[in-house]
């Protein structure tokens, strides 16, 4: 299957869009643009050349073109029989975001933003990165266009993912650990709001997910719905019909955002949105905004959404194994989904999605990302209470080999201990 | 109370006005007590007091440290506000709420109003509120008797300078240049085209901050704007020499004044 045409193209997202013209940049009461006033005529500039992009229809092919060509899109969906037969409820499927180029969905949205920077003509990338799957995905999309690239990375998260820091200044970014605030992907954000608002004439902020100042949350789920619009018809493909769940995990969003619009309309589609429940939602110690109570409207980093907050607005710890779930707010496009009651969402918790991993791993031969793998427990914790005749669909958002150092101490591998004892002695 | 009438006032006797700043629960509410006191010797004209937010994005790194530092001594809005309304009762300058929009939306914009009054603030300056999102807290705050501070920047279109001239109240906060607080700030790189600018946009006296560091930037922008705002450079002199190295720094730039 490598020619993909849109059952319904972008009817789900234009919905949005209307709400989004409306009133500056929001999505229901979420949303808009709460930056300093030295950044509003980039982000103005930023809305006309993304406007005359998608408006573009040429624009949309030549996207699609190049993730055919340099990523591997359409990705495929695999069928996880063994999953299946052992949970003993539906037919389980995996929309495989982790075969991409640098191993997940974010490449979607780089190379995206990639193509407007060439339009806009800028010189100089930044990013912020958690995991370091953003990061590595803008440094790729830097090096092959020729631009000059700054990756801004919390310095807890540039601990626990060594490898991606390896790879992105291998690509030739500069990698900035960031040791403000809780030295997580929040304040990797701040930092590269604080170097745009000097930088902006020859540079392009490449936010990595569905949040941030409008028009962020517009563009990247403009670009990642390529992830939905497959889905939908790979699944009526293979199947014959609409899934009857979807489960996505849900840091930023960008991936379920992207993910859920290709089923928008279909109001007999259920969409999952699976949180970070870190060591449970009782303990405080996790990062979920919209599964249960932990999160509250508030305003912060450019926009308005639901947080992890205290009651006087200060943003919260939070805690998750996956550290592209570990973050204080999410994509102003799903708070709004959740308030219509169209997504529901849900927490799991570190050991069940080291467990979910686990299984995958087992049973399919599939390394999941330790952020994917909440999509994976989610499908496990509920698969056994559906029927053999529906089907549900999951996606993989990325590949689990940056995991490895994480992975490997959570299971408490001797080998692996060995291993690094005699690396580190050497 | 009508700032714009105090700052007309106040510049028949100077050439130009200064607005310090504070940032409450850093180091300590003793210690800001004290800057205040060292203010207050100084004759300053007007004070900034922030409001600690654990992600400050219009903050280079002595803010955004000095935010973060009063949040871990676990300095709430309650203090906040208690610390204002002792300052008020006690000093003679107009004194100004700054911080971010997310301390306003949380306590609602009614509570704000009546606590930043109640706590004898003048005013408030909120540099992530746009224009746009004015319309609910504008009527607030002028039922107060607050005076909302609209801020201009130099990458802002001249129609947009117009627009926000057109919500501003009081005075205007004008930006000398790009980036976040605490750099340096090259005077004599156009900023007299760039207060002109500002000037066309609006009749309200104009304030400029953001990397004014000393007494000769103080002179420097004598005849441009009427107020000079400085903030990081004081509190760096804080940190590094104590108070006696902040009371001869604030010396120095009430002179340049005159």
């Amino acid at each position: 299957m490598n020619e993909i045409t849109p059952v319904r193209p972008r009817i789900m997202l234009e919905n949005l869009l209307k709400n989004v013209e409306e009133r500056t940049g929001y999505f229901g009461a979420y949303g808009g643009a709460f930056t300093p006033e030295i950044l509003r005529t980039t982000l103005d500039e930023l809305i006309v050349a993304f406007d005359d992009a998608r408006r573009d229809p040429s624009f949309w092919e030549e996207f699609r073109a190049v993730m055919g060509s340099y990523s591997c899109r359409p990705t495929p969906v695999t069928h996880l029989k063994n999953l299946s037969d052992a949970l003993g409820g539906p037919q389980i499927f995996l929309k495989r975001e982790d075969l991409n180029q640098t191993g997940s969905h974010k490449i979607n949205n780089v190379m995206g933003q990639g193509l407007l920077v060439a339009r806009m003509g800028k010189k100089r990338v930044i990013a912020e990165t958690g995991a370091g799957q953003h990061g590595v995905a803008t440094a790729t999309m830097a090096a092959r266009l020729g631009l000059e690239c700054t990756i801004y990375m919390g310095a807890v998260d540039v601990e626990r993912q060594r490898p991606n820091v390896f790879w992105m200044e291998r690509l030739g970014a500069k990698v900035v650990a960031v040791e403000d605030g809780s030295a997580t992907l929040k304040d990797a954000i701040n930092q590269c709001l604080r170097d745009w608002a000097f930088s902006m004439d020859d540079t392009h902020y490449v936010l990595g997910t569905a949040c941030g100042p409008h028009p962020f949350p517009q563009i990247v789920a403009w670009f990642q719905q390529i992830i939905g619009q497959e889905c939908r018809e790979q699944m009526m493909a293979v199947t014959g019909r609409l899934p009857d769940r979807v489960y996505c995990c849900v840091g930023g969003g960008s991936n379920a955002t992207g993910t859920f619009l290709g089923f928008l309309d279909d109001a007999e589609v259920e969409l999952v949105g699976m949180e970070a429940g870190g060591e449970g939602l009782d303990t405080g110690r996790h990062a979920a905004r919209l599964a249960g109570n932990g999160g509250t409207p508030g305003v912060a980093q450019g926009y308005k959404t639901y947080f992890l907050q205290d009651e006087e607005g200060q943003m919260r710890h939070t805690h998750s194994v996956a550290a592209g779930l570990d973050y204080i707010g999410v994509s102003p496009i799903l708070a709004c989904l959740r308030e219509s009651g169209r997504v529901r969402f849900e927490a799991a918790t570190d050991n069940e999605v080291l467990e979910g991993f686990q299984t995958l791993l087992q049973r399919e031969g599939i390394i999941a990302a330790l952020e994917s793998a909440h999509a994976v427990a989610g499908v496990i914790r509920e698969a056994p209470r559906m029927r053999r005749d529906q089907t549900v669909l999951a996606t993989l958002s990325g590949r689990g080999d940056k995991d490895i150092f994480t992975i490997a101490e959570a299971l408490d591998d001797p080998g692996w201990r060995r291993f690094l004892e005699r690396k580190a002695g050497r | 109370m009508n700032l714009r009438a105090y700052i007309q006032d106040r510049l028949g006797t100077r050439k130009i006005l200064l607005m310090t700043h504070v940032i409450v629960g850093y180091p300590s509410l003793d210690v800001n007590w004290r800057m205040l006191e060292a203010m207050e010797r100084a004759g300053v004209d007007l004070v900034e007091l922030q409001m600690p937010f654990s992600e400050p994005i219009a903050d280079g790194p002595v803010f955004a440290h000095a935010n973060q530092e009063a949040l871990k001594q676990g300095l709430s809005t309650e203090q906040y506000f208690d610390f204002m309304a002792r300052a008020t009762r006690k000093f003679g300058f107009p004194h100004l709420m700054m911080g971010y929009y997310n301390t306003v939306f949380q306590l609602t914009h009614r509570t704000f109003c009546e606590r930043l009054s109640g706590a004898g603030g003048a005013g408030f300056i909120v540099p992530d509120l746009p224009i746009e999102e004015y319309h609910d807290l504008a009527p607030l705050s002028e039922a107060s008797s607050l005076t909302p501070v609209a801020l201009f920047t130099p990458t802002n279109t001249d129609a947009r300078l117009a627009e926000i001239g057109r919500h501003g109240r009081g005075f205007i906060y004008g930006v000398a240049r790009r980036g976040v607080t605490g750099r340096r700030t090259d005077l004599k790189a156009g900023i007299d085209a760039l207060a002109a600018r500002y000037r066309a946009a609006t009749d309200l006296p104009l304030g400029l901050g953001f990397g004014i560091a000393g007494g000769d930037d103080v002179r420097q922008l004598h005849g441009s704007c009427e107020i000079a705002i400085v903030g990081s450079a004081l509190l760096e002199r804080w940190e590094n020499g104590g108070k006696a190295a902040y009371s001869d720094f604030l010396q120095e730039l009430q002179t340049a004044r005159y």
